[in-house]
């Protein structure tokens, strides 16, 4: 990789991915305009979609939570060097870990299955990145492509478990049984009802504060710890690595089970904290909107919250949107995901260098 | 008979169901040969699928949607182009923001232009479709079953595309072994230093593969939706540009095994339909999942080094700058 233009703090984790997002949305926008409706209409119902009731800003949090997971999955792969695409499968199979104990355990008290599904839902997660890292690590087989395959991998496992195991006897759609009445992670508006405050009924629940916990866990990991310092390190530079004693196969391990647990918490929050049961593809491309949320919040828990939010917001809002504009759907908001990936992540250069360049000083840097 | 009749139609649909992987595969090809990654085969393949529809509903010609297709798919290959060639960004980035894009636009553009809930039109018209044509006396051929039904059914009775896809292989494998621009291409994707060195541009040599892979994906998406469907609809690549992939590095990035990783792929698919609750002599059922997941865990071994070994090009994901 070239040397990158260097750029103040405020302008590399602020400005820039700010001025990504406007690249995007004009891009957006433009689409919409070509299919015939204003595109200021647009936002103006996709904002009022996501923020404007408790309810609708129940379900931006929720989605936002799920982003989170993913995209702090995401991001601990890339401090290691490891472009870790396998989030979605990863988040299936994690959902699995969840659904399995939410089903076996589901009679108990809730202070005994929460923290169960939450393990379980790391150790399926984490066991799922564990073959693409082991290959990496050992067999030196392209990450990249393994965990796209481990992708299709896991959902033709699932398809297969739900439709001859774990569907609910005489029903004809591929989906368990409903969890026991101990395996429901408390909404937070149930919360919320406990101590007085009334808030909208939504998804939005507790496995929302333990995104937040993952995101300080992460972040004392990556910055705080030996053991991300070498991931770090590895990542920059593994023959570096290699000389400072740091060993490649335990990095890249370390990296990938950390981050298939976080894309497994995924289950967590969808399975549960909402279905309260495992379903069909309930990651729903997730583990892809994590790529675009690492990119924008550029690999720090502090960037990936607000992005998972600025997501979260799109997705909500982009349903609102859908029901209001009859010739727009919510695809729209996948082809806003892909525009962002594409302009912070493959043609971050393109904005980079002239900003560089405007802002002077320590732009330019020396090369090499 | 039935047997054999059955062994027949088995092949008949491998030959179907491989044809666009052969078309991505080889795009593939091209691309990873001169060193980028080709992960954005399954959007291009997606764009060509919706534009080839898309023009051949509105104007009724097949062979116009084909054009579109290929139109779409060089355009978003150049992006890709663009951005890790010219600017050298994230190979992996790139196509993937290119697969998400598309997986959002196509649909999107679907609604709006036909209301039809992110479809085009069913293309039922004359000539909207490439249909297959029967050589001369396949109906002959069809009354002596033994040979005549491998004649009917295997050689004759395909489309234009399928025989395009067919007479591909072996001028890629010429393309790549016996031509100067082959010779380059097979440099640039293994030391791009010593192409530049002899005064040849690795950037032009890069844009021209990436080229030539979006024209194969513009083809192989217009088969996917105007010969092998009467239409778009919503994600109907279904992961086939990432098989293709898997088929690439199965085939180790050469052409004629690429193709036989196509076709054993293939078979397995068109064998997953017809094995669904058969028992097998030996391993009893075999799940249909099992048979869906099994190129993926092929590839998987085969990238391990437990079947073989795939040895990538060796630049492959590296963007090529003069000062480093």
């Amino acid at each position: 990789m070239s040397a990158p233009n260097r750029l103040p703090r405020w302008a590399d984790y602020g400005l820039l991915p700010i001025l990504n997002l406007c690249a995007a949305l004009l891009i957006s926008g433009a689409v919409i305009r070509l299919i015939g409706e204003s595109p200021w209409a647009a936002l103006k119902l996709m904002v009022a979609g996501a923020f404007g009731a408790q309810d609708s800003m129940g379900y931006t949090l929720f989605y936002a939570t799920d982003f989170v997971f993913t995209g702090l999955a995401v991001a601990v792969g890339v401090h290691a060097g490891l472009f870790n695409i396998g989030g979605e499968g990863q988040a299936y199979v994690g959902g699995l870990g969840v659904g399995l104990v939410c089903l076996a355990f589901g009679s108990l008290s809730p202070w005994i299955v929460v923290p169960l599904g939450i393990a379980a839902a790391c150790v399926f997660g984490a066991a799922w990145a564990f073959v693409p890292a082991w290959l990496q690590a050992r067999r030196g087989s392209h990450i990249v492509i393994t965990t796209i395959m481990s992708n299709f991998i896991a959902s033709a496992l699932m398809t297969y478990l739900l439709v001859n195991v774990l569907i609910k006897p005489g029903q004809q759609s591929p989906e368990s049984r409903e969890f026991g009445p101990g395996a429901v992670m408390p909404s937070v508006h149930q919360a919320m009802g406990r101590i007085g405050i009334s808030f909208a009924p939504s998804p939005f629940n507790l496995a929302s504060v333990l995104a937040l916990v993952a995101c300080v866990l992460v972040w004392a990991f990556i910055w705080r710890t030996r053991w991300g310092y070498a991931l770090r390190v590895f990542g920059q530079n593994p023959q570096a690595a290699v000389y400072a004693g740091i060993s490649p196969e335990r990095t890249i391990l370390v990296a990938m089970l950390i981050s298939g647990g976080l894309a497994g918490c995924l289950g967590v929050n969808e399975l549960m904290g909402s279905e309260h049961r495992i379903l069909l593809d309930f990651p729903g491309g997730a583990g892809f909107v994590g790529i675009a949320v690492a990119l924008m919040g550029r690999n720090h828990p502090a960037g990936i919250l607000a992005a998972s939010l600025l997501f979260g917001a799109l997705y909500q809002g982009g349903s609102q949107l859908a029901f209001d504009m009859p010739h727009v759907n919510r695809d729209m908001v996948v082809l806003i995901q892909g525009l962002v990936i594409l302009f912070c992540g493959a043609l971050e250069n393109v904005f980079r260098a002239p900003l560089a360049a405007i802002l002077g000083g320590a732009g330019g840097a020396p090369r090499r | 008979m039935d047997t054999y009749r059955e062994i027949i139609l088995l092949l008949a649909a491998t030959i179907r169901v491989a044809t666009p992987l052969v078309l991505a595969s080889l795009a593939g090809l091209f691309s990873e040969r001169s060193g980028v990654i080709d992960l954005g085969l399954e959007g291009k393949m997606l764009a060509a699928a919706f534009a080839s529809a898309a023009i051949s509903a509105a104007t009724g010609s097949a062979w116009l949607g084909l054009g579109a297709g290929i139109a779409a798919a060089v355009a978003l290959a150049l992006i890709i182009a663009f951005a890790c060639v010219t600017h050298r960004g994230n190979q992996v980035v790139a196509a993937m923001a290119v697969n998400i894009m598309v997986a959002g636009l196509a649909p999107a553009l679907a609604l709006a232009w036909f209301n039809q809930g992110g479809q085009t039109p069913q293309l039922d018209g004359p000539g909207q479709r490439f249909l297959g044509f029967a050589w001369p006396l396949s109906q002959f051929a069809r009354r002596h079953p033994v040979p005549g039904l491998a004649y009917a059914e295997l050689l004759s009775g395909h489309n234009a595309i399928v025989y395009f896809a067919a007479a591909l292989v072996p001028a890629s494998a010429w393309v790549l072994h016996r031509t100067r621009f082959g010779l380059r291409l097979r440099a640039v994707g293994e030391n791009p230093l010593a192409v530049d060195t002899a005064g040849i541009s690795v950037g032009a040599l890069r844009y021209r593969a990436s080229i030539i892979s979006g024209a194969l994906c513009g083809v192989a998406g217009t088969y996917i939706s105007t010969a092998a469907s009467a239409g778009f609809v919503r994600d109907m690549t279904a992961g086939k540009g990432y098989l293709a992939l898997a088929a690439l590095i199965f085939g180790k990035w050469r052409p004629y095994p690429t193709l036989g990783a196509c076709l054993l792929f293939a078979f397995a698919d068109a064998g997953a339909a017809r094995l669904q609750g058969v028992a097998l002599p030996l391993v009893g059922v075999v799940p249909v999942q099992f048979i869906i997941a099994l190129p993926y865990i092929l590839t998987v071994l085969l990238l391990a080094g437990f079947v073989g070994a795939a040895v990538a090009p060796k630049a492959i994901g590296v963007p090529y700058s003069k000062d480093e």
